[in-house]
């Protein structure tokens, strides 16, 4: 037999090789001081103003500083930049940067560094995602037009005054404008944006506590520490490399094997495990994201006033704290109104606004969905994307629920879209015949942001084309009111629309989650569930 | 041979873009790309249009057809959503799952041709038996499942390679990957080379061979394996396509930044540029494919040279 030694030999030949790459575990890429961490390529290129998903966001909030920053635990909006935003009439701001502030590159951040940026982002020309975050300022119309070629090239309402101060004049009163400052779409750019911009996003230059070292698109970032940022936040390690991963289960089992320290998404697959595998380096906090079930209001049996109780019903037969508990494992909290948990008392969030439409209770929930004329179409449908985000799994078992509560299996059915893309392309096409999937992730943590965009007629993400003028109105008015505490409880009042007519059901809150190595220290979500990367210790 | 090279060359104009055509319709049947583009929000309509025009969406597909191909002849696959041009993720993406099939296909070849040999030697023995069973396991189990085990296994439990591959993805790194990827195909091997080695074994030119008094190792190699490795060539022929393109599984349980990787975030992000250029690629790969094993047909059995 002259075949068998060539096969002991291709054998022998195969375990060596993988003897020869036995040398992985443990030791980590990430190097003295700088931690590795999960990422994912962002959608878009790397645009403050074009940058709306949070991948792209981990890298700006590294990179930025704007005029205010959000506090990663309160969530509060403080002064960054900016050193003075003064008002009289909520409409007319004049806006000081500090001084000593400056790029990485070393160029002076000055008012104009803001009022560029601003007026690049708004332009219709520039195809920025972000372009309606400028829809409040003046003159947003003859830069951003919603049909035909642009007319002006810079928003009328913005004025630079001095090298450090500049005006912006909206085109209505809204008195938490400053606070909307913090949003990312709103950083300064330095020269080297408008001059070379091909260079610059191919390595983006900021003014924030890290700077980008190597950026290859589509697998690997590299930011190291900026030893002279001005700010007083700055980087309590040496870097970070943020490292593309297709699938979340190998970022976990990275981590496990000691290849990775930080994956800021555990997949729900492994939450079973997390806390034993981990040994307490998890980390579930409240994030701003809070998920409903919208309906189709230009959908003539959606829009009746039985309507509003069958609405009412179905939210009731939903057995929120079952399904956060098994099918969520604790990465859910259910909803008991429409804002969410970090807003805070004093931001506007109010535990039990739902009441009882909120709970569980079948025999009401029945009862009511009868007296409402049964379901619409004598079906409910509800529709989701089944590509990302294990939407399936949920949705089933709140048809579950509802076929439970009616004593009747066939009640309620998912209907999945096969891609995000379309699941969206139906929407905004007005396609949808029932519920739909629909999850919010804050802009900013206002109460503003959880009520405006969303029922507000015509608002930009009102899916459901959901109207109504009292809402409207409150709405205006907390806009106008300078006194804040005054404003969220206008806000608030509007909230009380909402639920009063059960314009969208609220399911449940939505925590970031995160594992990190035995190599790291105060590690912390934010309320974005983004990793406050520059304070965590390494070693 | 040149006319018959050239025949082949001619036939795979119409496959070429008849594929071509087919992914083009049925990426642009998915619905709008750039509805998915904003996240949960709607893009403004004036963005919307302004990206449209950009991406040439705005135009009836048979005319994005024709200028996506007219584009294609001249290098230009496009761009992709995140600023970036096609050619580039292709020039990332290819090297690495090139490396990682040409790995899966020397396991292939070695390890399945191998095993094909031994256990085709020995038909009825134990070791035949036990081999074929392996093989059956190997073919029932599905990819995902042998990838995910060997990650947790050699990559957690007992630390000998890192279970993620690194942006670099060099040789070394892919070898537990590429025999994941390998694993399916190579128990088809080794069955094929037995069973086509069990049937020549009883042929009057093996007899003669032998009857010569021919070393039995030059027997084997020489007159036995060159005829027995026909139906293998077409095998592992046709498997080098399948495998760079199916390699989406594997690509994701390691991490590994190659062809699959960017397909199926094309297909997610339904970006009609990544998606038609690599596609478009791999049927180019899978037609050359074909054609080598055809030629290589006529180089192991001179009667269809001569046919």
């Amino acid at each position: 037999m002259h075949a068998a030694p060539h096969a002991r030999w291709a054998a022998a030949a195969a375990a060596l090789a993988l003897a020869a790459t036995a040398c992985g575990g443990g030791a980590s890429a990430g190097g003295a001081g700088v931690l590795t961490s999960s990422w994912g390529d962002p959608q878009n290129p790397l645009e403050p103003s074009n940058t709306n998903e949070v991948q792209g966001g981990k890298v700006l909030d590294m990179i930025f500083r704007g005029l205010k920053r959000y506090n990663p635990r309160t969530a509060k909006a403080e002064n960054m930049l900016a050193e003075r935003i003064d008002t009289t009439d909520s409409r007319n701001y004049t806006i000081t940067v500090k001084d000593g502030w400056r790029f990485s590159n070393g160029e002076p951040v000055t008012a104009k560094s803001f009022v560029d940026a601003w007026n690049y982002g708004a332009g219709l020309r520039n195809n920025q995602k972000n372009a309606y975050f400028f829809g409040y300022i003046e003159g947003y119309d003859k830069v951003h037009p919603d049909s035909g070629p642009q007319t002006a090239d810079t928003l009328s309402g913005l004025k630079v005054t001095g090298p450090r101060t500049f005006t912006v004049r909206l085109n209505q009163k809204f008195s938490s404008f400053p606070d909307t400052l913090g949003y990312v779409a709103f950083a300064p750019l330095p020269r080297t944006f408008f001059t070379d911009h091909a260079a610059w996003v191919s390595r983006p230059v900021g003014n924030g506590p890290y700077l980008i070292d190597s950026y290859t698109k589509g697998s690997a970032m590299s930011l190291k520490k900026w030893d002279a940022y001005p700010g007083p936040d700055r980087a309590r390690n040496e870097g970070v490399t943020l490292l593309v991963y297709t699938d979340s289960n190998t970022a976990y089992t990275d981590v496990l094997a000691g290849n990775l320290d930080l994956v800021d998404d555990v997949p729900a697959t492994q939450l079973k495990n997390v806390g034993t595998d981990l040994d307490g380096r998890y980390i579930n906090t409240p994030a701003g994201i809070l998920q409903t079930l919208a309906f189709p209001y230009y959908d003539p049996r959606w829009n009746t006033a039985g309507a509003r109780k069958v609405r009412t019903g179905l939210s009731m037969a939903i057995d929120r704290a079952q399904i956060t508990k098994t099918l969520f494992r604790g990465t859910r909290t259910p909803a008991t109104d429409w804002t969410s948990p970090v807003l805070g008392k004093e931001g506007g969030f109010q535990a039990g606004l739902c009441g009882h439409a909120c709970e569980h209770d079948p025999a009401q929930a029945k009862k009511l969905i009868q007296e409402g004329g049964g379901l619409p179409g004598g079906g409910l449908k509800i529709t989701y994307n089944a590509d990302t985000g294990s939407h399936k799994q949920w949705v089933d078992a709140v048809c579950n629920s509802i076929n439970n509560a009616l004593g009747d299996d066939k009640a309620c059915v998912g209907n999945p879209v096969g891609t995000f893309a379309d699941f969206r392309n139906q929407i905004s096409q007005h396609r949808m015949s029932g519920p739909f999937r629909a999850g919010w992730q804050m802009d900013y943590p206002l109460i503003q942001n959880f009520l405006q965009p969303l029922y507000y007629t015509n608002a930009s993400s009102n899916d459901g084309k959901w109207s109504d003028k009292r809402f409207d109105g409150l709405i205006d008015r907390a806009n106008a009111e300078t006194d804040s505490a005054t404003a969220i409880g206008l806000f608030q009042q509007a909230e009380g629309v909402v639920r009063d007519n059960m314009a969208a059901i609220p399911l449940w809150y939505q925590n970031g989650s995160a594992g990190y190595s035995a190599r790291l220290s105060h590690v912390a979500l934010n309320p974005f569930s983004v990793p406050v990367y520059n304070e965590i210790k390494v070693g | 041979m040149g006319r018959y090279v050239l025949r082949r060359l001619l036939q795979m104009i119409p496959v070429f873009v008849g594929a071509t055509l087919l992914i083009f319709l049925m990426v642009n049947v998915m619905g709008d790309p750039v509805a998915g583009l904003c996240g949960e929000r709607a893009c403004d309509p004036a963005t919307t249009a302004q990206l449209e025009k950009e991406f040439g969406l705005d135009k009836p597909v048979w005319q994005q057809y024709l200028t996506y191909m007219g584009n294609v002849f001249t290098g230009n696959f496009g761009t992709a959503f995140n600023g970036q041009p096609v050619t580039e993720l292709m020039a990332s993406a290819f090297p690495v799952t090139v490396r990682l099939t040409v790995v899966a296909v020397l396991f292939e070849i070695v390890i399945g041709i191998t095993l094909g040999v031994l256990t085709g030697m020995r038909r009825g023995r134990p070791v035949d038996t036990s081999i074929l069973v392996l093989t059956l396991v190997v073919i029932s189990v599905p990819t995902f499942v042998t990838g995910l085990l060997l990650q947790l296994l050699l990559g957690v439990q007992w630390g000998w390679i890192k279970p993620s591959v690194s942006p670099q993805a060099a040789f070394g790194e892919l070898i537990v990957p590429g025999l994941v990827l390998a694993s399916v195909s190579l128990a088809y091997v080794t069955r094929l080379t037995r069973t086509s080695l069990a049937e020549n074994r009883r042929a009057d030119y093996v007899r003669t061979a032998v009857a010569k008094g021919l070393p039995r190792h030059r027997v084997v190699t020489r007159h036995l394996l060159r005829n027995s490795l026909i139906p293998v060539v077409t095998f592992i022929g046709a498997d080098i396509g399948a495998l760079m393109g199916g390699a989406i599984v594997t690509e994701r349980i390691f991490n590994i930044h190659g062809v699959g990787y960017q397909l199926y975030q094309g297909i997610l992000r339904q970006n009609t540029q990544t998606v038609v250029g690599f596609v478009t690629v791999l049927v180019l790969v899978f037609l050359v494919a074909n054609l080598l094993v055809d030629l290589l047909y006529a180089v192991l059995d001179p009667r269809i040279r001569y046919a």
